[in-house]
This record gives structure tokens, C-alpha cells and sequence, in this order.
């Protein structure tokens, strides 16, 4: 399992933080991840994976109204 | 519009002032007398306390209300006054979106004090001709127009003789009339409402500026809270100010070249980022759309549901192809940012004008999801067409969007029926009727619709005590708030938000906090006293941009590349960068050095007199952050069923068993908790602000804040209980 967001989550051999966007379907433009309280910069989201048992924040940096 | 003279009624010159570090240090008083014809005009003062407790803008604006009222005003006796302030950084032309002004008054639809902000030239002007605020009391003997030259240091009363009121017709007639020539129009601003403002109290003021490259006049809505009905009820037809000469050291700034070290970094940041973050430039606020939807946070049929199948139709990329690009689209000079998007060439369908070409200005996000979305409407065209009315009528098209979907509902449920509409079939999509009623609605055409108008708390009122419709399922599913309709985000699943929306000054207007993401996406306010701190230190540093003349959406809506990674949790949000460049700016302006905690406490002053103010009114305690049902969770079974397994979970995170509840008994569990849970944030929110648990500011805050003057201390006096006490 992982903690996604203060949420447990099943947790998957190979989970990248890509594929964690994609299955959250968190789109939004400008998401900063941090995984155990290490930031992943965007051009490794397709390669950095995530560990078991991870705590994983994705913060949307959205303005809104 | 012929250039026949209007009569001139009274006309007074005057000595300017000259501004020092971004304050002239007099506001302009214009009194239109009892209906008597007896003008008046006055320089006032701006006193150290005032710029020391009030700081400008909003601020200003409540002060100088506070001192023309009493308790016992009502938002159409002579004594309500507007007033039209600016701020410190207002009219500068080196950072982006520093053209904004304050509109503040007694409003017809909260009943109590009210300030709408709105970009466009006339408070940069208004200040270059020598005044920090412009005081309008009074009522007009007839329909007039207020002229503020502030090229030959004179204010003129003129009797209207413009044969059409509405907004786009009276901007374009007045700058045409005050203007030498084509070039010179870009020297006027026009301030302005339109028939809606006869009965509706939705009616908003419009800021003019003339927009070069189009060659057409633009507008710019301080729209809520029903501002262009107090000026319709005064006989203005139109304020004016002109002021053709300015250079970018007006301000007479202690220190330029600070501000164009910031101004220049932020330009090239939105040179180089918008592109890639808010796509402000080409889709304006818009480009909120579909990411709301994506979160089911757009609000579809009177705030039921959180996305639709359609959405695509009214996406950030169908905008985009209709709003014409390419041009300077700033509302006031030096804003990249140059968010005021417009659709040009456009052909009116319907209404008075059916079949003219216009260029309209907008939609915005709250346009496009109120008068789109929450109507079951998603076709920008119509969207498009309703914008436009709704500026020209002088209508705010958030109140609007959301008061008409809530009509609908009611429509829908049968509370109301075909006769009560006068024919109209408003069921959510109905294009056609949902046009026609907007137009009843702005001309006031049959009682139906002038209650409408009336906006959702009196139109309930009306629709039980004439029509029979259920006032108590009409309140479950109206959301409005202190007299005011909700802006355009779906909160329920947002604790923090109901905050953002319910325990605020003014009602549910999202300037104060908007914590929809930060609290239900990213959970990172997860306790009572995270979103307690959050609804301390938003609403303080939003109001904070109402005081100085300065717009909110160049502090977030492009941000540095690397400031998500960079900080972390609630000071990424902040967005330090710009906050510190804030700071920078108004020592550089006004001489005068600021802390982060300094910004926070300038804006505590004003947002705890304004509470003050509005318990004066006869308002201001807890009774009145009320919020609706529908603010809070579903309310019908096919709100439930949209997201079923969402809903049955959170019952579950209450330690609910669910088994073998109805899905109605399960909206009533749902709505049990969270109406515990509201009980229990709006006490956090009370305590961290420094109030008493009605919600009223307590004598150790307003003394900590330097705002005890005694006539306040009196009236606090009366209104604290012993029993009210927070107990530590």
C-alpha cells in the first residue's frame, strides 16, 4: 500500500509516478509530486518509481478563482 | 450618438492635489441632493489615521461609508453614498494589474455593506486628477451624467439626454461625446450600468476603457452586490473622468526603480510561462473550465452535479477559437497578463440589439459556468450572447447564472409552473426561454420577473407566499449566502471551502478563499485548525490587493517555474516570490517598509471593521453564515446517484453502517454529519479571527488592531455576551 494524498492506495510492482497521475487522473497543469518528502521533478515522472508503503503528495499549484 | 449638448447643471473647479508616494491626500465628494437639485461638490481630506488604519481602496471606501450612514440607512435612502477608490499602487504602469478600483456601498441584495472590484481605467484616472476616492451621495433631481475633467481641473453635473441607458450604448455615446477625436477616447472612462439596474438588485456598475486596437469601447464589471442599482436609484446615469496627459511616475514612487526590477521579471515570466501554466493570455480565467469539471467542481444544474458529458463544447480549447487573439488585451496600461479576452464580429441573435455586430467582452470562468453550465447549457454561443445582454443590462452574470438555476430547479421540481413564468418552459437547457428570461429580467417585464431579479432570498419568499411553492426546499437547494448567490465552484466536498464561501464578509463570493484544491484534492489542510488558519490568512491576503488598487490574478495565475518544488505545502501557495515582490513595491511607492506580518495586519484592520460594520447594519453575527444544504452535500437521490459509491464511502468514513438505508436516509445521515461538522469549522474559523462565538470581533481585537475608535468600542459594547466567550 501507499499513501497518496493522506489516502491508502494499493500499491503495484513498478508504480511510477506517471502512471500514479494517470491512474488518479490528475491532469492538471501544474502538479508538484514529492514521494517521502523528496521532490520528483517533472521530466523523471515517466521513470521515478515508487516504493511500497511510499507517501506520496501531489500537490496541485492551482490559482483558481 | 450626435454631439447634442447636454445642459450643464452645476459645475465646481478646483485646486489638485498633487500626489506623493501614490496619495493625493484628498477624496472628491459629490452630493446630488434629495431629488431638489441642490449639488453639492467638496475636497476632503485624507488624514494620517486613515491611510495608517485603511491603507486605500476598500478601505477608504468603508471609512468614508461608515462616516456618511447610520445604523438605520437602508441602500436606497439619499445618505448610502458609492464610493470609488483606488489605492497606493493604483495607476502604475510598470507591474501588471495595478488599474483596479474599490466600489463600496449599502447594498439592495445583502442589506448590509458591499464592495465589488472592477479594472478599467477610471480609478488610474481618478487619482491623476487628484483624488484617492470619489464620494457619491445623494439622489439626482433627474437622470444626469457626473463629469470629472481632470485635464482642466473641473467636475460638471450634465442632464442626461441619452436615449438608451444600457452599458455598451452609454460608454460608447460618452466617450464619443467628451472625446476631441478618435485617438482622445483612450483619455476617458466611463462608469456606467443599464435597464436592469431598474429593477433588479443584481445590477453591477461598468468600467469603461477604449480599447485602440479594436476601436471599440471594452467594459469591465465590478458586477456584485448590487452597485448599479444604488447608482440607477440616485439618477446617475454615468460617471466620467478624463485625464489625458500621464506619465508612468505619477505615483510619485519613492523608489522607481524597484518597481520596474519587479515589473520587468514578472513580464518576462509571463512572456515565458502562461503558455505552459494558466494560458491567461489566450483563454483568460476560461481556462478553468475543464479542469473544474475534470475534479467535479464545475457546477452543472443549479450546483447538482460536478461535470457533464458536454463539457468539451464549452472547454478552455473551444474558447480559444472564438476569443480573438493576438491582441493587448490588458485593462489597464503595462498588464501582460492581458486576461480581458473578447469575442469580436460577433452577430446578437436575440434582444434589442438582434442582428448588430458587437465585440463582447468575455466570457470569464464564472460567466462561462454560470451562464453555461449550471443552466444545462453548453453551447459558448449562447453562452456568448448572454455575456453580452447581461454587461449591457448592467447584470451581474454570476448572480444571474446562478439565480436563474436555481429558478430552474424549482422549475424543475414544480414549485413553480408555466403560469407562474408567464409562459416560459425553464427546464435546465432551455435555451431559448432561459434567453427570454434573462430579458425579462433586465427590463423588469412581469412580476415573475422582477422577482427574479430580486435575487434568490426574496425570490423564495415570493415564489411560497404567491405560488406555494415549499420555502423549505427552496432554501435546501438555493445557494445564496447573506443575500448573495454563489460564484461558480461546487464546494460540498470541500470543507475548507464552505468556509471560503459561507463564513465570509460579504457571502459566497470566492475573493476570500478559495481552498477547493488545496482542501479536497491535495489534503493539506486536514485538521480544524489547518482550515482555520487558512480561512485566517486568505481572506487577509486577498483583501489586501482590495486596499492597494491592485488586481489578484498577477499573484497567482502565473507563477516562477520552479515555485511548486521550490516550497512546499500552504507557502508554495502563497507564492513567495511575488508576494515579496508586493512588499518590495509598496515601500518602493509609498516610502514605508512592510512585513509579511505587517501586509497581514493592514488587511485585519479593514476586514474586522468591515465585520463591524455590517453588525452596525443590523448583521455581522453567526446567524447570517448560514449555508445551504445544497453548499454541503446532495440533496436529491439523483445527486446521490451520480457518484454512489463516493457518497456511501464517506458515510463509511463516519463509521456509519449503511446497510440497508435508503438512499434518502442516506442524504439525510450525509447532511447530519456535515452540518456537525460546519457547527465545528465555523467555531475554529471564529476563534483564529479573533471573534467571539457569534462571530463578532471581540474588544482585544479591535484594540490589538489600533481600529477601537469609541464609536465602535459603543457598539461592540452592546453586542458581546459574557456567554459568547471562547474559554481556553
Amino acid at each position: 500500500m501507499i499513501t497518496v494524498n493522506g489516502e491508502q492506495m494499493e500499491w503495484e510492482e513498478g508504480l511510477t509516478v506517471q502512471r500514479l497521475l494517470e491512474q488518479k487522473k490528475y491532469n492538471f497543469r501544474m502538479i508538484a509530486v514529492w514521494v517521502n518528502d523528496e521532490v520528483v521533478l517533472k521530466r523523471l515522472y515517466s521513470e521515478a518509481k515508487i516504493p511500497d508503503g511510499a507517501v506520496v503528495q501531489v500537490i496541485h499549484n492551482i490559482s483558481g478563482g | 450618438m450626435s454631439k447634442t449638448p447636454m445642459k450643464l447643471l452645476a459645475e465646481w473647479t478646483y485646486e489638485p492635489a498633487k500626489i506623493h508616494r501614490g496619495y493625493s491626500r484628498e477624496t472628491l465628494y459629490v452630493g446630488l441632493g434629495n431629488k431638489d437639485g441642490n449639488y453639492k461638490f467638496e475636497k476632503r481630506p485624507v488624514s494620517d489615521d486613515m491611510i495608517e488604519k485603511f491603507t486605500g481602496g476598500r478601505g477608504f471606501g468603508l471609512r468614508l461609508l461608515w462616516n456618511a450612514v447610520t445604523e438605520k440607512t437602508k441602500w436606497n435612502d439619499p445618505e448610502n453614498e458609492i464610493v470609488i477608490a483606488g489605492g497606493p499602487f493604483c495607476g502604475i504602469t510598470q507591474y501588471p494589474g495595478a488599474g483596479k478600483c474599490y466600489s463600496v456601498f449599502l447594498s439592495p441584495a445583502t442589506k448590509q455593506t458591499y464592495n465589488s472590484n472592477a479594472g478599467g481605467y477610471f480609478a488610474p484616472f481618478l487619482k491623476f486628477s487628484g483624488f484617492d476616492a470619489m464620494e457619491l451621495q445623494g439622489k439626482a433631481d433627474r437622470p444626469v451624467v457626473i463629469f470629472i475633467d481632470g485635464d482642466n481641473y473641473k467636475v460638471q453635473i450634465f442632464e442626461s439626454n441619452l436615449p438608451d441607458i444600457n452599458a455598451y450604448a452609454v460608454s460608447e455615446d460618452l466617450h464619443e461625446y467628451f472625446a476631441k477625436d478618435e485617438a482622445d477616447k483612450r483619455t476617458i472612462s466611463v462608469v456606467s450600468t443599464g435597464i436592469g439596474a431598474r429593477t433588479s438588485y443584481w445590477a453591477g456598475m461598468n468600467f469603461s476603457f477604449y480599447d485602440v486596437r479594436r476601436k471599440v469601447v471594452r467594459l469591465k464589471q465590478a458586477g456584485r452586490g448590487g452597485g448599479g442599482t444604488v447608482l440607477y436609484d440616485k439618477g446617475v446615469v454615468a460617471i466620467v473622468v478624463k485625464r489625458t496627459h500621464f506619465t508612468g511616475l505619477e505615483n510619485d514612487p519613492a523608489d522607481i526603480k524597484t518597481i520596474q526590477r519587479c515589473g520587468t521579471s514578472l513580464h518576462k515570466r509571463i512572456h515565458d510561462l502562461d503558455d505552459k501554466q494558466c494560458l491567461m493570455r489566450s483563454a483568460g480565467t476560461a481556462h478553468l473550465t475543464e479542469i473544474m469539471d475534470a475534479y467535479k467542481l464545475l457546477p452543472v444544474h443549479n450546483y447538482k452535479f460536478g461535470c457533464h458529458k458536454d463539457i468539451e463544447n464549452i472547454s478552455s480549447r473551444s474558447y480559444i477559437k472564438l476569443f480573438t487573439q493576438g491582441m493587448a488585451d490588458g485593462c489597464w496600461y503595462g498588464c501582460s497578463l492581458a486576461c480581458a479576452k473578447g469575442v469580436d464580429h460577433f452577430r446578437l441573435a436575440t434582444g434589442p440589439w438582434k442582428g448588430r455586430e458587437v465585440t463582447v467582452d468575455g466570457p470569464e470562468y464564472e460567466t462561462a459556468a454560470g451562464l453555461g453550465s449550471n443552466l444545462g447549457i453548453f453551447d459558448p454561443l449562447w453562452t456568448i450572447e448572454a455575456n453580452f445582454y447581461a454587461d449591457h443590462y448592467g447584470l451581474d452574470t454570476i448572480s444571474l447564472g446562478t439565480g436563474m438555476a436555481f429558478v430552474c430547479e424549482c422549475y424543475e421540481l414544480g414549485l413553480i409552473n408555466k403560469e407562474n413564468t408567464h409562459g416560459l418552459d425553464l427546464n435546465f437547457g432551455n435555451k431559448d426561454d432561459i434567453m427570454e428570461l434573462l430579458h425579462r429580467i433586465a427590463h423588469g417585464t412581469d412580476e415573475f420577473a422582477i422577482a427574479c431579479g430580486h435575487g434568490v432570498e426574496e425570490a423564495r419568499v415570493y415564489f411560497s407566499e404567491h405560488y406555494g411553492a415549499d420555502l423549505a426546499t427552496m432554501k435546501k437547494i438555493g445557494m445564496v449566502c447573506q443575500g448573495l448567490e454563489a460564484s461558480e465552484y461546487r464546494c460540498q466536498e470541500s470543507i475548507a471551502q464552505w468556509g471560503g464561501y459561507f463564513l465570509t464578509l460579504k457571502g459566497p463570493q470566492h475573493d476570500e478563499a478559495w481552498l477547493i484544491f488545496m482542501d479536497m484534492v491535495n489534503k493539506q489542510l486536514p485538521t480544524y485548525a489547518d482550515k482555520a488558519e487558512a480561512l485566517f490568512f486568505f481572506p487577509n491576503f486577498r483583501l489586501w490587493f482590495s486596499l492597494q488598487g491592485l488586481c489578484k490574478l498577477p499573484w497567482n495565475d502565473i507563477e516562477p517555474a520552479d515555485n511548486g518544488v521550490r516550497y512546499k505545502g500552504l507557502e508554495a501557495a502563497r507564492v513567495p516570490e511575488h508576494l515579496q515582490n508586493y512588499l518590495d513595491i509598496f515601500e518602493a511607492i509609498t516610502g514605508k517598509h512592510l512585513t509579511r506580518e505587517g501586509m497581514i495586519e493592514q488587511s485585519e484592520k479593514v476586514y474586522n471593521f468591515e465585520r463591524i460594520f455590517n453588525l452596525r447594519m443590523g448583521r455581522g453575527t453567526a446567524k447570517y453564515h448560514d449555508a445551504p444544504d445544497r453548499g454541503l452535500g446532495p440533496v436529491w437521490e439523483d445527486e446521490w446517484l451520480a457518484r454512489p459509491d463516493y457518497f456511501d464511502g464517506k458515510l463509511k468514513e463516519f463509521g456509519e453502517n449503511i446497510e440497508g438505508l435508503s438512499v434518502k436516509e442516506k442524504i439525510a445521515l450525509l447532511q447530519k454529519h456535515r452540518r456537525k461538522q460546519w457547527e465545528e469549522l465555523k467555531l475554529a474559523v471564529y476563534k483564529r479571527r479573533g471573534w467571539n462565538k457569534n462571530g463578532i470581533p471581540t474588544l482585544a481585537t479591535v484594540k490589538r488592531l489600533g481600529i477601537d475608535y469609541p464609536d465602535v468600542v459603543e457598539l461592540l459594547k452592546k453586542n458581546l455576551k459574557p456567554e459568547d466567550e471562547f474559554v481556553d
